[in-house]
């Protein structure tokens, strides 16, 4: 029974994240290569976003900070970002990173900061909902295992 | 699935076997995928090998390029990203493209129509639009086969000629992305009925895949050249190259593969030019005239074999002080569209003009007689187009290339290069480089930072044209240029290279290939780099500030020593990105530094230089490697002109900054 409460609340999470739209198509995608090969695709692809993101955050932070404002700078910096992003299926930080570029192209440096700051919102925000989610889902284990291993 | 003859072979790799396909294919297919974003690399591993394909995966364009480069047979297909740190992914396209001949997909989140118009353009054979998901990738196989049924379909017709006919016609749209598919296949066609008899005795499906080395492809552009490109067919070509083994598929496909690259080049130089019209109107004579002509010559130069000799010839003439500004505005209308096109590699070469014209104001196209005039130019184009696969586009005009290079190469050897800047100038001048290849106010521009349109450029010309011609051929002579494929190639680096001034900034290095300005780098990257960088300033409309500079050019940018630039451009682009440029494109470079510097002072030195390499053009103008070879002699004292321009390089930096352009090393190339 736990286990099925289990697997109900993660899927429950699941749920709200694709709902609240902070998870799109992608993600899916992701969730469907995964098996008992790769039983730990998805997280292990988000931890790896993660680590390699924050150094094009960072990059863009720097980059901000200038004056004046590389813009081509920026558009390409966030041109990278935005395909990781895309890439695990982070839909509304894919969203900012699309705002941020068109900062970019009508030159608005306050737009971009602006942007780029709820940009980092959504990031975080997104970061701490799949970490639970990972959690739970690792804890309620797989569905057609009868033990759970350990 | 079984495809193919149903050999049935079970081996895991199963295109291995060529043709043969086992049952199990498509699974096993050996895929390359390129992408410098971890989390992109994974998924796309991750899916692949859902596919149940063998995946091999990749940072960095420059590994995966060499991982290729080892295992001749070892891939299948490549994956690449489009914009990626180390390497343009759509210069790593036509590497392959034209060294492995392996079926490229890009991919990239931008779904522009221009980027993906590009892809198209290049060679590659798919465009997928990131993120990608599995079911694309579940159908990649598909372009496997193709190509290789394309392939098939040259060993099968070697026997019958009317068979041939028919397959090529069939087969051939599936090879190439590009609208040059029509021309080649009616091309191949008409050499299928050539050949009557073929050389190729294999009769086996498989065709073992021909590795296109870099001195392989330099007999290859000899035997072109010596042909003409409108009479290089394949059977004449094999036969001219006498290299035991090589089939006359091989040499067609191969062919086939140039004139796309070429058609790509003056495509590229078509658009450029319309930018440009509108570009060197709003700015100052001298800008423009010097920025136009010189990027004309660039994709000229860049366009082809006969860049290096045009190139080379510009140089020569460009050495004396042109006074023809007034004519190069002229010409740059018309150069327009050679320079408009998108490539940065333009900018490169305006780039390295600018720097080349810091010094003294030499013009070396100055006295390039301006009877060139943009047909000259087009006619370069031209034939560089056929020569390469150059990025740039060069526009109609290039239609008649080997005529006029041919002309140019004869006519002219003057060397007269000198930096002095007078009439004299322009008469002496008249190099056939300079000539054919574009109005006087090209070279000009070229060479020089085609802002001033002065002797800088026309140094920076000549000393690109040398290095061009060097870097033409790199397979000759150099060092180890490792510019494999065709010397071309470096052309298309040169457009593609971002303008960034790499050269310019030679300490950092931004040129995405050579990692570093001289060591490696192909001379032509660096001229190039130059090169696109004034040309860079010119399209750009920065007002490049002449004095800086101290071009004397401002009038005088001729077309010319852009043309010369690109010519060697081609060579130079390629091996900007690709880290093997070698030493060739140092001993280029200094060689066309010190011209540069000679040209400054004396104005001596690089004719004499000039004039040999010219006059050797002109001589064997069919023969690019022999005048590379040229080049390379230290008839010139290469060291020392090379140690000139880097110094002026360098002195140049500063400015160059403002450009923004890419690190071309023509920027070195001081003037």
């Amino acid at each position: 029974m736990d286990k099925i409460h289990s697997h109900r609340q993660v899927a429950a999470i699941k749920h709200s994240l694709f709902d609240q739209g902070y998870l799109d198509e992608q993600f899916i995608q992701l969730e469907e290569l995964q098996d008992d090969a790769n039983p730990n695709f998805v997280e292990e692809i988000v931890t790896l976003y993660y680590r390699d993101s924050s150094r094009l955050i960072s990059n863009l932070d720097h980059t901000l900070e200038r004056n004046p404002l590389d813009f081509n700078k920026l558009d390409t910096l966030m041109h990278q970002f935005k395909g990781s992003s895309s890439s695990i299926g982070a839909k509304r930080v894919k969203a900012e990173c699309t705002l941020f570029r068109e900062y970019c192209r009508a030159r608005n440096g306050e737009g971009c900061r602006r942007s780029f700051q709820q940009m980092k919102k959504e990031y975080a925000t997104l970061r701490k909902k799949l970490e639970t989610y990972f959690q739970l889902a690792r804890q309620a284990g797989p569905l057609e295992t009868a033990y759970r291993p350990k | 699935m079984n495809l193919g003859n149903g050999k049935g072979s079970t081996s895991s790799s199963p295109l291995k076997t060529g043709d043969a396909v086992s049952d199990q294919f498509p699974a096993g297919l050996r895929v390359l995928v390129v992408d410098d974003d971890p989390t992109c690399l994974m998924i796309l591993e991750r899916m692949l090998r859902a596919c149940l394909y063998e995946v091999t995966k990749c940072k960095r364009a420059e590994v995966a390029l060499s991982l290729l480069r080892e295992n001749k047979n070892g891939f299948d297909i490549v994956l690449s990203d489009v914009h990626m740190p180390d390497m343009d992914g759509f210069k790593l396209l036509e590497h392959i493209g034209l060294e492995m001949d392996l079926p490229v997909i890009m991919m990239s989140a931008d779904d522009g129509k221009s980027v993906v118009m590009k892809g198209v353009t290049h060679g590659a054979c798919d465009y997928l639009i990131k993120p990608v998901r599995i079911e694309a990738l579940k159908n990649i196989w598909q372009h496997v086969i193709r190509k290789r049924k394309n392939g098939l379909k040259d060993v099968e017709q070697s026997g019958s000629v009317e068979e041939g006919d028919r397959l090529l016609k069939g087969c051939d749209d599936g090879d190439y992305s590009s609208s040059v598919n029509e021309n080649k296949t009616s091309k191949k066609r008409r050499d299928e009925e050539e050949e009557g008899d073929e050389r190729d005795d294999s009769s086996t499906l498989k065709k073992p895949r021909v590795v296109w080395s870099v001195e392989l492809h330099q007999q290859f552009m000899a035997a072109v050249n010596q042909l003409g490109i409108d009479k290089a067919v394949p059977k004449k070509i094999l036969e001219l190259m006498n290299v035991p083994g090589l089939t006359r598929e091989n040499v067609a496909s191969h062919l086939q593969k140039y004139r796309l690259y070429l058609r790509r080049l003056s495509g590229v130089s078509q658009q450029q030019g319309n930018l440009n019209n509108s570009f060197i109107s709003s700015q100052d004579a001298t800008f423009g005239a010097t920025s136009i002509t010189g990027i004309d010559l660039q994709t000229l130069s860049v366009a082809g074999q006969l860049p290096a000799q045009s190139l080379a010839k510009l140089q020569a003439a460009g050495l004396g002080r042109t006074t023809a500004k007034a004519g190069v505005s002229m010409p740059l209308s018309d150069q327009q569209n050679l320079f408009s096109f998108e490539n940065p590699r333009l900018r490169f070469a305006e780039r390295s003009l600018h720097h080349l014209s810091n010094s003294k104001p030499i013009n070396l196209l100055h006295g390039i007689p301006t009877n060139m005039e943009p047909k000259q130019l087009i006619n370069l184009h031209q034939s560089t187009q056929t020569l390469g696969n150059l990025n740039m586009r060069v526009n109609a005009p290039a239609a008649q290339n080997n005529p006029l290079l041919m002309q140019m190469a004869q006519s002219q050897p003057r060397a007269q290069m000198r930096s002095e800047n007078a009439d004299s100038h322009v008469t002496r001048f008249p190099s056939s480089l300079v000539q054919p290849i574009v109005p006087n106010d090209i070279s000009n521009g070229v060479l020089g930072n085609g802002i001033t349109g002065t002797s800088n450029i026309t140094t920076a010309y000549n000393t690109v044209s040398q290095n061009s011609s060097l870097l033409s051929f790199p397979m000759n002579q150099t060092n180890e240029m490792s510019v494999s494929s065709f010397p071309r190639r470096s052309t298309p680096s040169l457009t593609s290279i971002p303008t960034k001034g790499m050269f310019h900034e030679e300490g950092t290095s931004d040129i995405k290939g050579p990692g570093g300005f001289v060591p490696s780098y192909d001379m032509f990257n660096e001229l190039h780099h130059q090169k696109s960088h004034d040309w860079d300033l010119t399209n750009t409309g920065i007002t490049y500030d002449s004095s800086q500079h101290a071009n004397p050019l401002q009038g005088n940018i001729d077309v010319s020593p852009s043309v010369l630039v690109h010519q060697g451009f081609p060579s130079m682009q390629q091996s900007v990105r690709t880290r093997d440029t070698t030493s060739i494109g140092k001993a280029m470079f200094s060689t066309g530094e010190g011209i540069q510097g000679n040209l400054q002072n004396v104005g001596q030195h690089l004719n004499n230089p000039v004039d040999n390499s010219v006059r050797v053009k002109a001589e064997r103008f069919p023969d690019p490697s022999s005048q590379i070879n040229n080049l390379f002699s230290d008839q010139y004292g290469h060291e020392d002109l090379v140690t000139a321009f880097l110094k002026q390089q360098e002195g140049v930096g500063p400015s160059d900054n403002e450009l923004d352009f890419d690190g071309y090393s023509l920027d070195n190339i001081p003037v």
